[in-house]
């Protein structure tokens, strides 16, 4: 069963508002420390603001958390351990779970939380900071993650036996998995495919941002995936593919019920917002600075933007 | 020393302990009789799920199913848990700290499936994973027993497992304990330290040793990651000549090494002799042949213990116990890898 919040002309809006904050924060916070994952917050802004509002069913916050300061990792030793999972709230038979697979969005998933009232918004001062969970590449104890997946293509196995549990269990709420499109080009993720759709999963939802971009450049230059649909159909799921960046077709394309599992396919442009990254075809995986002047325009460029 | 064979004892006693657990489920990649789990299959098919060959994602699965609160147990082929998928194994498993159990069956040189089914250097590639824990089974009871405690552990265990005609060395109600080595002889010349099958293999050169005067301290070592039973520590002191371990792995990063660590971290200044697989690959055949060819055997036990007590004891080939050739076609096996 999916039943999704019918999406009114103030959730676009409300919806855009938020990818814009999403862009705007992830964007501050790179031209303050000279570098970030900015392209991948231009890509998946839309996508990550439609499942924190309308999409993936989280207990309500009251207010936004603090995060944590690193104490240990998980171990016999080291009972206390709590993942960044406590900011989508508590979990519930009915409710949804969302599992974020490429870590290295990091500072992108903490923007979202903060638009979105989960996470408080000085927290970005700690990102990358020395003993805080607010990493770079997110673990399971940082906020928004559940999962340790910055070796990619991990989640949504891990996701997939989280699902099985629940359906063994009668639970009826979903587990979404928010992944990148470089992770298909990893074997680990077609075997994941094949054990969802075999096993039935279908309170599975994939949602992926298909940016065909990553370290060493573009997509069909480094290593094709395409045709990613036909792929993923082939495998036993129901897939739709749409523009990544239009609200319209995110919340349309997750709005019914399934027999199968579902891939939704969020094509979006890597640029999006923030179209000066388009002087820098090949090299957006990671936003470093590569003179003075880059940053001076990318200052110019944020303090001109509302 | 003739001991009871027991054919597949995992088979029926898997059935019987995971009964009344419910928790308890059991991932599978397509080995599911050769790992003696088909009858599991049969009667808890609610409890069973298949994955193909995808050992990657069988680990992923396997933690997401822990982190509800099951218990999975994965059986396959020692191999495919730690080689294939040690990345999974290790941020999918271990780094959360989950209680996945992982039965990795056909260890060292028990089976003459070659080099892609021998599970040599899992113990050192495992050893160095933090939150593991490592056992190996030695004969019938062990592989009964180790299910308890396995299931007592709060986090991933890697259990080096054994199946088809096994010998029962330990009664049947001397069950495995954690972190405990078995003592089966004590003695002041030379302590002995094996693991696995290599015991059972120890065994067979002890009584002549002893007859030929040697004093002979003995443990069976059926946990190898913790590895601080105050047993063995005392054992590595109280000797006069020196050390020897004897497992079916490779010397490096084996008990061996878990030893060598302990000597000198104890300051326990002996020799020690390491019996395994020298740095090297095998290849496919019997046991008896790859024990042999590989110096692994009791012989080679009898030699090491001559080179440390520095005197030639003139054994002769009658006076080691007889070797137990297994089958290579045994009907207890589903397969004849």
């Amino acid at each position: 069963m999916s039943i999704t919040k019918a999406s009114s002309t103030t959730d676009i809006e409300k919806i855009a508002s938020i990818a814009h904050g999403i862009r705007h924060r992830v964007l501050e916070h790179t031209v303050k420390n000279n570098g970030g994952y900015l392209s991948q917050a231009c890509s998946s802004a839309e996508i990550l603001a439609c499942l924190y509002t309308n999409l993936v069913n989280l207990k309500a916050l009251a207010a936004p958390l603090e995060p944590r300061d690193f104490v240990n990792v998980p171990s016999k030793n080291f009972t206390d351990y709590v993942t960044g999972a406590e900011f989508h709230g508590e979990k519930g038979p009915d409710l949804d779970r969302l599992f974020i697979s490429p870590a290295h969005y990091a500072l992108v998933i903490y923007a979202a939380l903060i638009e979105t009232g989960r996470l408080t918004e000085k927290s970005l001062e700690k990102f990358n900071k020395d003993g805080t969970t607010v990493e770079m590449i997110g673990a399971e104890h940082s906020p928004g993650f559940e999962t340790t997946t910055g070796s990619l293509a991990q989640a949504i196995s891990q996701a997939g036996g989280v699902a099985l549990a629940r359906k063994l269990r009668g639970e009826t709420g979903k587990t979404w998995i928010f992944m990148s499109d470089g992770e298909f080009q990893e074997g680990q993720t077609w075997e994941a495919l094949s054990a969802i759709s075999f096993h039935k999963l279908n309170n599975v939802r994939v949602i992926v941002d298909v940016n065909r971009n990553q370290v060493d450049g573009p997509m069909e230059k480094v290593m094709s995936i395409e045709p990613l649909i036909d792929r993923i159909k082939n495998f036993g799921w129901d897939v739709e593919k749409i523009d990544g960046n239009d609200i319209n077709q995110i919340l349309k394309a997750c709005s019914t019920g399934y027999d199968k599992p579902k891939a939704i396919l969020g094509y979006t442009d890597p640029a999006k917002g923030i179209e000066i990254l388009k002087d820098r075809p090949d090299a957006l995986h990671y936003v470093r600075f590569a003179s003075p002047f880059e940053k001076i325009k990318y200052n110019n460029f944020l303090k001109a933007w509302k | 020393m003739a001991y009871e064979i027991v054919k597949r004892p995992h088979v029926e006693n898997f059935v019987r302990w995971s009964k009344f657990k419910p928790k308890v489920v059991v991932l599978s990649a397509d080995l599911t009789s050769s790992c003696e789990v088909g009858k599991f299959r049969d009667t808890f098919p609610d409890r069973f799920f298949s994955f193909g060959l995808g050992e990657q994602n069988m680990l992923g699965f396997a933690g997401g199913l822990a982190r509800e609160g099951f218990e999975p147990w994965i059986h396959t082929f020692a191999v495919f848990i730690y080689r294939r998928p040690l990345d999974q194994l290790e941020m999918s498993v271990a780094y959360p700290n989950l209680p996945v159990r992982m039965v990795g069956f056909l260890p060292g040189i028990t089976t003459p499936g070659g080099v892609t089914h021998q599970a040599i250097d899992d113990v050192n590639v495992l050893r160095g994973i933090p939150n593991m824990t490592i056992l190996e089974t030695g004969d019938a009871t062990e592989v009964e027993s180790v299910l308890e405690v396995a299931h007592k552990i709060d986090g991933p265990v890697y259990i080096r497992m054994l199946r088809g005609e096994i010998s029962r060395i330990f009664p049947k109600n001397e069950l495995m304990q954690f972190n405990t080595a078995r003592v089966l002889s004590t003695g002041t010349d030379v302590t002995i330290l094996s693991s696995g099958i290599s015991t059972e293999e120890a065994l067979r050169a002890i009584p002549a040793l002893k007859e030929h005067g040697v004093s002979v301290q003995h443990l069976h070592i059926s946990t190898l990651k913790p590895f601080t039973d105050p047993q063995v520590i005392e054992s590595l002191k109280s000797n006069k000549h020196g050390v020897i371990t004897m497992e079916n792995h490779s010397v490096i990063g084996g008990l061996g090494s878990a030893v060598a660590d302990l000597m000198a971290e104890h300051g326990i200044g002996k020799k020690l002799i390491k019996i395994g697989l020298k740095d090297t690959y095998a290849h496919g055949a019997s046991q008896k042949y790859l024990l042999q060819k590989y110096g692994m055997s009791a012989r080679n036990l009898i030699e090491a213990t001559e080179k440390l007590i520095d005197k030639n004891l003139q054994i002769t080939e009658d006076e080691l116990s007889l070797t137990r050739v297994i089958d290579v076609h045994s009907t207890a096996k589903a397969e004849a890898l």
